[in-house]
């Protein structure tokens, strides 16, 4: 049972809002320690797969080119693209990019977005742009509120896309685990299976997003 | 062949060029803290398979102590007004759009023709690492094509990069690190415990109930431990075999798929997949941190509950 004292220190730092840095080290700390690790065993432990797991943070190469073109006026230029179009309200444009992110997923295209590569520098502009359009310059706390559902719903198109690929991690992990339980299993089976979450997922998303737009346009204050 | 390595030493050297220009940034009274942070994440690609484990969980402790006490500032390298880049936006118009284009494109390029593509029976990528090897190639065709295409500064990529990851700032490392706490987690066998604790305590003799236990327990392990993965093989072993599949006669396929996507749903609420939920609210400067969380909870629950639906009528056919 001690070694859920670092579960509980995960989840009073991150709800009283430390920097989740400490936190993380701490609960590595009070987990290592409770289940009869010295101090310097979880040291060695935490930076041993610290340095396995660097594969994470290469993904940030993304952002010198990021970075340029947003020197160049990119987030400008996708703003009054969109703004162009003047019957691309942001529902339908965050159900299309929904859709796009779904199915590149469902086909191993994980990596092709995301929110460094396409959410910061075009996604969210976008969209920002399609309600400028109708109600003018937006307040903090809407363009904050389209950010967060453009980024939203980057994640929701590709955690209920990826699983219907059969080649994807979580694909391999299941059928592994199944294997050594003595259940054979095909990939094809497990990644058929998730099409029916697939489908609600984004039906129930695009009617969220759908309301939303309606929220959006019925103005501040409403 | 080309390997991770090769990509660690990129992302090594792009890192250095960080702490650098950090340091050399007048703007930033925290810059030291800032060059130091950088630093030792550039330390930690070029070197860490030389430090030992011990080395590496020494660099650990000193990013969390950057961190922590706050001594990360913000860079603030010279760039350009929001008036000059609405006048470079109407200059370049629709050419803009290219050098962020050209990153799905290598990327799906590498994943489909590169990947399975071998020269004397040695594969050109390595086939494990494919992904982030194209990400990475991607990142670097894409950076010169900004370059020739809109001719901005040769240092323009590492400034604005800079620019780019102290606005992430400590949230950068945090996936990571939480990574190596899973680590630590498995370890110490907090999976096992909870798995025993939910299995002993909640009673599931009927079959609604079980499914509900599972789906809503993959959920509630995914938030806790930030992933997925970590919570499938201990729901699994603890209910979804005995219980659902071999008690029950639940169709295996059904059970662990739709239970993955159940932890899933539990990915959208957890701020321990900080990837996806934190580190965007940083690289979309929202104040904050919680705010991509609170925009997929209306979504993620009700596919939860739908999900444990799903597998009720599904499973058992």
């Amino acid at each position: 049972m001690l070694t859920l004292l670092g579960v509980a220190a995960v989840v009073v730092g991150f709800a009283v809002r430390l920097n989740p840095l400490l936190v993380v080290t701490i609960a590595a700390f009070v987990t290592g320690i409770a289940a009869g690790l010295t101090p310097v065993e979880v040291l060695e432990a935490f930076g041993k797969a610290f340095n396995e797991n660097r594969f994470v943070t290469a993904a940030y190469l993304v952002l010198p080119v990021i970075g340029v073109v947003e020197r160049a006026g990119l987030q400008e230029r996708a703003r009054s693209l969109i703004a162009r179009f003047k019957g691309v309200s942001v529902g339908p444009f965050l159900i299309g990019y929904l859709a796009f992110r779904q199915l590149t997923s469902a086909l191993g295209l994980t990596s092709i977005a995301g929110h460094a590569q396409s959410v910061r520098p075009m996604v969210a502009p976008m969209a920002e742009g399609a309600v400028e359009a109708r109600t003018g310059e937006l307040s903090d706390e809407t363009r904050q509120d389209v950010r967060a559902m453009a980024s939203a719903t980057d994640n929701i198109g590709l955690f209920f896309g990826e699983d219907i690929f059969i080649a994807i991690g979580s694909i391999l992990l299941m059928v592994g685990f199944l294997a050594s339980s003595g259940i054979v299993i095909e990939p094809l089976h497990l990644s058929m299976w998730a099409i029916p979450t697939a489908i609600i997922a984004f039906v129930l998303h695009a009617g969220r997003l759908l309301l939303f737009d309606r929220k959006l346009r019925r103005g501040p204050g409403v | 062949m080309i390997k991770l390595s090769a990509v660690y030493i990129l992302t090594g050297v792009v890192f250095t060029a960080f702490a650098v220009l950090s340091a050399m940034d007048r703007n930033n009274a925290k810059r030291f803290g800032n060059a130091a942070f950088w630093g030792l994440v550039a330390v930690s690609y070029l070197a860490g398979d030389h430090l030992g484990d011990l080395g590496n969980g020494v660099l650990v402790m000193g990013l969390a102590a950057i961190a922590g006490f706050g001594l990360l500032g913000r860079g603030q390298p010279a760039t350009t007004s929001p008036a000059e880049r609405k006048a470079l936006a109407e200059r370049f118009g629709e050419k803009l759009f290219i050098p962020a284009l050209t990153l799905p494109v290598v990327v799906a390029f590498g994943v489909l023709v590169l990947k399975p593509m071998a020269f004397g029976g040695t594969p050109l990528l390595d086939p494990k690492q494919a992904t982030p090897i194209s990400l990475a190639l991607a990142a670097v065709i894409a950076v010169a094509v900004a370059l020739i295409l809109l001719r901005q500064p040769l240092i323009s990529p590492l400034q604005e990069g800079r620019r780019l990851m102290d606005t992430v700032g400590w949230a950068a490392m945090l996936p990571q690190m939480l990574a190596a706490l899973g680590a630590i987690f498995a370890l110490a066998g907090v999976g096992q415990v909870i798995g025993d604790l939910v299995t002993t305590w909640i009673p599931m003799d009927a079959r609604l109930t079980a499914v509900a236990v599972y789906c809503l327990g993959m959920a509630g392990f995914t938030m806790i431990m930030g992933n997925a993965f970590a919570a499938f093989p201990v729901m699994t072993a603890g209910i979804g075999l005995p219980i659902l599949i071999h008690k029950f006669g639940g169709d295996p396929a059904v059970v662990a798929s739709i239970g993955m996507l159940s932890g899933f749903c539990g990915t959208l609420m957890t701020p321990l997949a900080a990837n996806f939920n934190l580190v965007p609210a940083a690289l979309l400067e929202l104040p904050d941190r919680y705010a991509v969380i609170k925009a997929q909870i209306p979504t993620a629950l009700p596919l939860l509950i739908a999900n444990v639906v799903l597998m009720y009528v599904l499973a058992f056919r």
